[in-house]
């Protein structure tokens, strides 16, 4: 004989309920009786108490400027077309005495358009020179939207707080790559 | 009995009577509408959901009604261009109207009443279906599908469940004897179950199927989860309230709860007793102060109800949903119905 089963409509109520009273009553002991929900809620008060973003997560993206050769590879491959670039061909001193001046590309502009961006991250992984990195800063709304333009300065601003690269599972091949600071 | 006609012996024009009745029906209205989206739509549900809830607006959030009412008046009120406007303009107050006419007839103490009405429970159950055409106007004066959709719904949802509705509350009749509310009232008072009389016999003891089955269908009346196929945003955006905004919506709204706080204070006046409790003296005069706060004890006991289902069950499919009211609710309302007459003879 099947065992006599407690219908699901029961069970919907008493799971509603029990949260309920757990979210109402969280506390035990002596103060069991004294509602206390904003202990017992799992939610955070944003602007009272900030939560901590996974280190991993894509808040915004920092430019290492030094490492950025102007090749345009992330602009190209943005879906939005929300990055800018300019540059110009410079001469640098030669590496060894009475060598020839080398010719690098100089960073003039490089602005990514937050108001804009998707956050797809398609630009971080397209660079070759390791100069995007996501961070989890998640605070810089605007009260125009016109503001939301980070430049080459403001994107450098972010670069300290990229964390670090977490280390890959033991036996893995691949080296766990350095942020430059 | 005297009611409104004579306040402390102050004899009152017919007007003045008139205005008094008025301010009065408001005030039932909306004080219990108030409290009910307080407690339960703003704060119950949150800690259902293991969260707060508004906290900002006041003490506890107490003030968040008001900040919401404030918005809604200040929002452009919008007339799509192919809309009936007059119809258009008309339906959030048909379908208001027929919750502030519901609460005429409640018995609120031996004294404290705005209509004594011979039929009592019948007109309330004749005026609380007047929504479904306000309802309807609603979504045909929208001139949008959905919104027609939704209108059309909500009309055969609610001619669906006034049925078992209607059906569930003549087994508390028979039992009584009577259509008129404050006898129902005595007769729970002075009733016996069985020869004991310990507590009268409020007829949730005698009528729990009764009353089970009219706690559905005022779900289903009051189109909330899980019988909110009308307005289900999922489909429909939402139903027959589409195109409707600023003060247009908000009236829909109080009239959402309103007519929550409605049933289930005429939930309390067939079922739990009224405004009776046992220990007290039914036809004293304090009855006419402590009546009504008892009577609203019992509203908000029966609103935690509807809440609770509200909050906890999924949507029904609208087939599911006419399935269930045709085959289940009205054969059970009807033997409910026979097992009442026959007990009724029998003792």
């Amino acid at each position: 004989m099947p065992k006599p089963r407690v219908p699901g409509m029961l069970i919907g109520l008493r799971v509603t309920f029990v949260e309920l009273m757990r979210t109402m009553f969280p506390r035990r002991g002596i103060k069991t009786f004294i509602p206390a929900p904003s202990l017992g809620a799992v939610t955070v008060q944003y602007p009272r108490e900030k939560e901590d973003p996974a280190p991993r997560s894509r808040g915004v993206i920092a430019l290492h400027e030094g490492n950025c050769t102007a090749c345009m590879l992330c602009a190209r491959s943005c879906p939005d077309w929300c990055i800018y670039i300019e540059g110009h061909k410079e001469k640098a001193p030669p590496r060894r005495p009475g060598g020839k001046p080398r010719q690098v590309n100089a960073l003039d502009r490089f602005d990514i358009d937050y108001s804009l961006c998707m956050y797809c991250g398609i630009c971080v992984e397209v660079c070759p020179f390791e100069a995007l990195f996501w961070t989890p800063e998640y605070e810089y709304s605007e009260p125009r939207i016109a503001d939301l333009l980070h430049d080459k300065a403001r994107l450098g601003e972010w670069m300290d707080t990229v964390p670090d690269f977490e280390p890959y599972e033991a036996g893995s091949e691949q080296k766990v790559k350095k942020v430059p600071r | 009995m005297s009611g409104a006609s004579a306040i402390f012996s102050v004899e009152l024009a017919y007007w003045q009577q008139t205005i008094l009745r008025s301010v009065g029906v408001l005030a039932a209205v909306l004080l219990p509408a108030g409290t009910i989206v307080y407690l339960f739509l703003f704060k119950m549900m949150s800690f259902m959901q293991s969260r707060i809830g508004p906290n900002e607006a006041g003490p506890y959030g107490s003030m968040q009604l008001l900040a919401e009412v404030g918005k809604w008046l200040q929002k452009e009120d919008i007339f799509p261009s192919k809309a009936d406007r007059h119809l258009f303009a008309m339906a959030p107050y048909i379908v208001v109207a027929s919750v502030l006419l519901v609460y005429v007839a409640v018995p609120f103490g031996p004294d404290a009443w705005f209509a004594e009405l011979d039929a009592g429970i019948f007109y309330v159950l004749a005026v609380s279906s007047l929504s479904a055409i306000g309802v309807l106007v609603a979504g045909w004066a929208s001139a949008n599908k959905y919104a027609l959709i939704g209108g059309l719904r909500a009309a055969g949802q609610l001619i669906a469940y006034e049925l078992p509705m209607l059906l569930a509350v003549v087994g508390v009749c028979v039992q009584a004897g009577s259509l008129n509310l404050f006898d129902i009232v005595r007769a729970q008072a002075d009733g016996a179950i069985f020869g004991w009389e310990a507590v009268g016999n409020p007829y949730i003891l005698t009528q729990f199927a009764g009353f089970a089955i009219f706690m559905v269908a005022t779900q289903a009346e009051l189109t909330q989860p899980p019988f909110d196929m009308p307005v289900a945003e999922s489909e429909l955006v939402t139903g027959y309230m589409t195109e409707y905004s600023g003060i247009r919506f908000l009236l829909f709204f109080i009239a959402e709860f309103a007519s929550a706080g409605a049933f289930a204070i005429i939930a309390s006046t067939l079922f739990l007793g009224g405004y009776y409790l046992p220990g007290l003296d039914l036809d004293a005069n304090y009855m006419n102060v402590v009546g009504p706060l008892v009577l609203l004890g019992k509203m908000v006991l029966v609103t935690f109800l509807i809440f609770w289902a509200r909050f906890t069950y999924p949507r029904f499919r609208e087939d599911q949903l006419q399935r269930f009211a045709w085959t289940v609710l009205i054969p059970l309302a009807l033997v409910n119905i026979l097992a009442t007459m026959i007990l009724k003879v029998a003792f």
